[in-house]
């Protein structure tokens, strides 16, 4: 059988036999622990510093940054954003904290709330984090967001609460393991800048096959 | 910094290439240490590093030389050599043998008193009195055991820019290896000659007048791809320039050409 | 794919003379390296974070089967499938028959090089199934029916001039020039199969043993598509992948883009931790890992361990000057430069990659870039010794350097030896220094001329000086 082979196979090469319960509870403690390896100091600067890092960095990998005061102020800026786009339908995900909001300012962009489909202009979806070390997001699929929101439409628009942002990803997983203990949703995303491609000639070519363009709501 | 009231005993390495093709390397590289205050002896029972059999596989002869050679430089506070790719053969000599074989101890010890001629006289020796008449634009090639395996980069820099007449300008890619990599280069005789060949242009653009390196192997490979080409660019061991050492014709180059050049 | 590692020094020289490869190639030099240097400078930590990267490894590595097992029992906890394969060839027959038991007939695939190395759309072909690549380099691969010639940079011995055609040949749209636009073309081309297809198939980056994840690392989102819309989601991937925990597999993706590409980070890094949750609107219903050995655990313990570090960044190719010289091809096999040429002889065997680990002036470039710091210049000197060993050393090579060694270890019998060269070799070189044909080594003469010694050999000018001297 092969796994009892390939195991095998390893043990004769590390030159023992199965290991000992004793052996493996010290292997598993290692991970128990989570300990950290060195981390850059880059971003462990104050709370004003990583923002400001985020906001570059984001922006560096070609994600758009529009800052906004409050959450309320949300549906205006999408439903601007999308008009100068030219974009006439939105899928939304459906978390609370979205729903809660006043919509109506939408129309006549259509607003819908389901996965996305092959052809979706834009979609709108909320960031579980920001890590500021690299602008990147984190998102997790949930019933509310699913993930092809995240990749299947041309335009991902996304929102982060500016206390949101952490400064490196070692944060991020502590607040991901908290999120349902003892088991990561199915999908942990992290994006940075959108969907690029430079396998012709090594040249950059932006938006291959996830979305063309990120834009990043900031709250607060 | 040395003792100054005591003069280190060198051990010098010769090294086959230039024992064979370039004696006054070794003549120039004494020459130097004479004038940083060593005592310079050469040992009598001393051949080869052993790379060409080490690079081939054949570990067996490689560790019979890594023997014999360690033998002969016993005894001296240091050893030097012209060549970073010598001097890092030394330095691989304690892979040949097991940790509890006295010879890995032997080979350790050797690998800690072995040193390129000019990281000795920068790194050990920290000596700053290059005497030399050398006039020119010249460009300078790392070779890649001395650069990767030694760390040698701003030794020979150093020493050069002591030197008043001397102009170096950096070529594109000076890091990067020259094709000559001991029997690759005629095993792999198309492949080396496209690396000569960038080399070569890259040396070129540079309008140097002379190309320097501290490695005999590669200078004579690029030596020979320049003189092929039709490029007139001289080819010289650093130490050559650091000791002024100038009088005879370059690598490849006849006394009759030189009399033409000067 | 066929195997053409006993070629290497023909493909060679037919690369060296194809002016569009070399065309192409240019732009390894000109890219990579650059890009990574700087992503380098970015980081002050970056070397203390490659020495904790190889210490991980190592001890991943001290402990592979209990962290394998750890991931297993995880992946099962959470709904998915582990499978272990021993060759190449469980590895497809176990793919094939979930597909097979899914009604499968189109699969998407991400970019991977352990499927390239286990032959599987070959396989999956000839059972019926039609494998599609979605990474644009492997599209474009297929439509012509290469296979990459770089790990991260499939399509990288590819112009412009040639997706352009090609494309045009299959598009049925007029033909372009622009990237922008070609680019376009292959994601409408793409966009419905990835929505049609029955079952996606992605490698793995990394696999975490704590949470019984599997991550991908792309930038174009293809394998985030193909992970996500199709029914059934198989991972191919190898045992060497599994790391700890989540913060263990922070620092290699620390390394790794910027090792890679010169990226602060990938664009998308994606975990996938089993099928999708019952309230979950979307992803797969069955997640399966298909874990290849395929000689890699031969290698724990031996004289390759430390191949086992490897990232598959490609570091060590973009900064090769034989690879950057003749492309990925001309090695014959699924993985190229320096990693191919400790790789390639474990896993099709030393007779046929014979010439890869001795192509190679151990420049070691390779070794000062790598993110985990892998000896590979030593590794392939590794194989130099096992086939001088074993007698598959060209008899030239041998018979040259035994006879060598014989003087090397006489002292007084190699002084006569350089005497007599040195000697023949100044009167070969008449007036003008330098030989311009010599036939022993016309591996040198075709190419350059041969600079001759100025004068007797360092050891009889010293000797006859000491001795005027005393």
């Amino acid at each position: 059988m092969s796994k009892s082979d390939i195991l095998n196979t390893i043990r004769r090469g590390l030159g023992r036999g199965v290991p000992s319960d004793a052996e493996r509870q010290q292997v598993l403690a290692r991970i128990e622990r989570h300990e950290r390896n060195l981390i850059p100091m880059r971003a462990q600067g104050s709370e004003a510093e990583i923002q400001t890092l985020f906001i570059e960095m984001a922006k560096e990998a070609a994600a758009e940054v529009i800052e906004l005061p409050t959450l309320q102020a949300l549906p205006v800026a999408v439903s601007q954003w999308l008009q100068a786009a030219n974009i006439p339908d939105l899928v939304m995900a459906s978390d609370a904290e979205l729903k809660s909001l006043d919509w109506s300012v939408l129309h006549p962009i259509v607003q819908h709330e389901r996965v996305a489909l092959a052809g979706d202009l834009a979609s709108l979806t909320l960031a579980f984090m920001g890590i500021a070390e690299t602008g990147t997001l984190m998102l997790y699929s949930r019933k509310e967001s699913p993930t092809t929101l995240n990749f299947l439409p041309d335009n991902h628009l996304v929102v982060l609460k500016r206390q949101d942002i952490v400064g490196v990803y070692e944060e991020a997983w502590a607040r991901v393991r908290n999120l349902s203990p003892g088991q990561l949703p199915r999908t942990v995303n992290m994006i940075t800048g959108p969907s690029r491609s430079a396998d012709i000639e090594q040249r950059l070519q932006m938006g291959a096959h996830g979305p063309r363009a990120l834009t990043i709501f900031l709250i607060g | 910094m040395l003792d100054n009231n005591k003069q280190p005993v060198i051990g010098l390495f010769v090294t086959c290439l230039a024992d064979l093709y370039r004696p006054e390397v070794v003549f120039a590289s004494i020459k130097l240490l004479e004038a940083a205050g060593c005592r310079v002896e050469v040992p009598q029972s001393q051949t080869c590093c052993g790379q060409p059999a080490f690079n081939t596989g054949d570990f067996s002869n490689t560790a019979d030389i890594a023997r014999l050679t360690i033998t002969a430089l016993e005894g001296y506070e240091y050893v030097v050599g012209p060549s970073g790719s010598c001097i890092g053969m030394l330095h691989h000599y304690p892979e040949l043998f097991q940790p509890e074989d006295p010879w890995h101890a032997r080979a350790l010890a050797l690998k800690a008193r072995a040193f390129e001629i000019t990281s000795f006289l920068v790194d050990v020796l920290q000596f700053s009195n290059i005497q030399s008449q050398f006039k020119g634009k010249v460009t300078y090639h790392d070779s890649c055991s001395g650069l990767r395996e030694l760390g040698i980069k701003q030794q020979p820099r150093a020493l050069l820019s002591q030197i008043e007449g001397v102009e170096l300008t950096e070529m594109e890619e000076s890091e990067t290896c020259c094709g000559f990599g001991g029997t690759f280069c005629v095993k792999y005789a198309d492949i080396s000659n496209r690396m000569v060949g960038n080399k070569t242009d890259n040396v070129a653009k540079t309008g140097a007048q002379t190309l320097l390196g501290g490695d005999l192997g590669c200078l004579l490979n690029m030596a020979g791809k320049l003189q092929r080409e039709g490029k007139d660019v001289q080819v010289r061991h650093v130490v050559e320039v650091l000791a002024d050492q100038l009088s005879h014709p370059a690598l490849g180059e006849s006394a009759y050409h030189l009399g033409k050049s000067l | 794919m066929q195997i053409t590692s006993p070629q290497f020094k023909e493909n060679a020289r037919i690369a060296l003379t194809d002016v569009g490869l070399q065309k192409a190639l240019g732009n390894v030099k000109t890219g990579f390296p650059q890009k990574r240097a700087n992503a380098v400078a970015r980081l002050p930590e970056f070397d203390q974070l490659r020495d904790q990267g190889r210490d991980l490894k190592n001890h991943i590595i001290a402990n592979l089967d209990i962290y394998l097992e750890e991931f297993e029992a995880n992946v099962i906890k959470n709904g998915g499938h582990v499978h272990w394969c021993r060759t190449s060839e469980d590895a497809r027959q176990t793919i094939l028959k979930i597909c097979q038991d899914k009604g499968a007939k189109t699969v998407t695939k991400g970019k991977s090089m352990v499927t390239e190395e286990i032959n599987l759309n070959e396989h999956l072909e000839a059972n019926g199934i039609t494998p599609i690549e979605t990474d644009l380099g492997e599209y474009i691969l297929q439509l012509r029916g290469e296979h990459p010639s770089h790990i991260i940079a499939p399509a990288i011995h590819l112009n412009l001039e040639d997706v352009s055609e090609t494309f045009h040949a299959h598009h049925n749209k007029p033909k372009s020039m622009d990237p922008a636009v070609l680019m376009q073309e292959a994601r409408e081309e793409l966009r419905a199969r990835f929505v049609a297809a029955d079952v996606g198939i992605t490698g793995a980056n990394f696999l975490v043993a704590e949470t019984g994840s599997s991550i991908i690392v792309t930038n174009e989102g293809n394998g985030d598509l193909t992970q996500t819309l199709p029914k059934t989601h198989i991972v191919v991937t190898s045992i060497e992948k599994v790391v700890p925990t989540l913060e263990d597999m922070t620092l290699f993706l620390r390394l790794l883009a910027r090792s890679a590409t010169g990226q602060e980070f990938t664009v998308y890094n994606t975990l996938s931790t089993g099928p999708k949750r019952p309230e979950d609107q979307d992803g797969p219903e069955d997640y399966h890992v298909v874990l290849v050995d395929n000689g890699r655990s031969d290698m724990v313990g031996g004289e390759l361990q430390d191949m086992l570090r490897c990232i598959r960044c490609a570091a060590c190719m973009n900064h090769c000057p034989v690879y950057g010289a003749i492309g990925g091809h001309s090695y014959g096999w699924v993985y190229p430069g320096p990693m191919g040429s400790v790789l390639t002889p474990q896993m099709i065997g030393i007779e046929k990659a014979a010439l890869l680990p001795n192509a190679s002036t151990f420049c070691g470039k390779c070794e000062s870039v790598c993110p985990v710091h892998i000896p590979l210049p030593k590794l392939m000197r590794h194989w130099r010794k096992n086939e001088f060993e074993r007698h598959l050393t060209p008899k030239a090579a041998r018979w040259g350097i035994k006879t060598w060694a014989f003087f090397a270890k006489r002292p007084s019998l190699y002084r006569l030896l350089s005497q007599t060269s040195n000697r023949m070799l100044r009167l070969l070189g008449g007036k003008k220094g330098r030989i311009h044909k010599l036939p022993m080594v016309s591996g040198w003469t075709d190419h350059r001329d041969m600079p001759v010694p100025s004068s007797k050999t360092f050891m009889q000018q010293w000797n006859e000086k000491q001795k005027a001297g005393h």
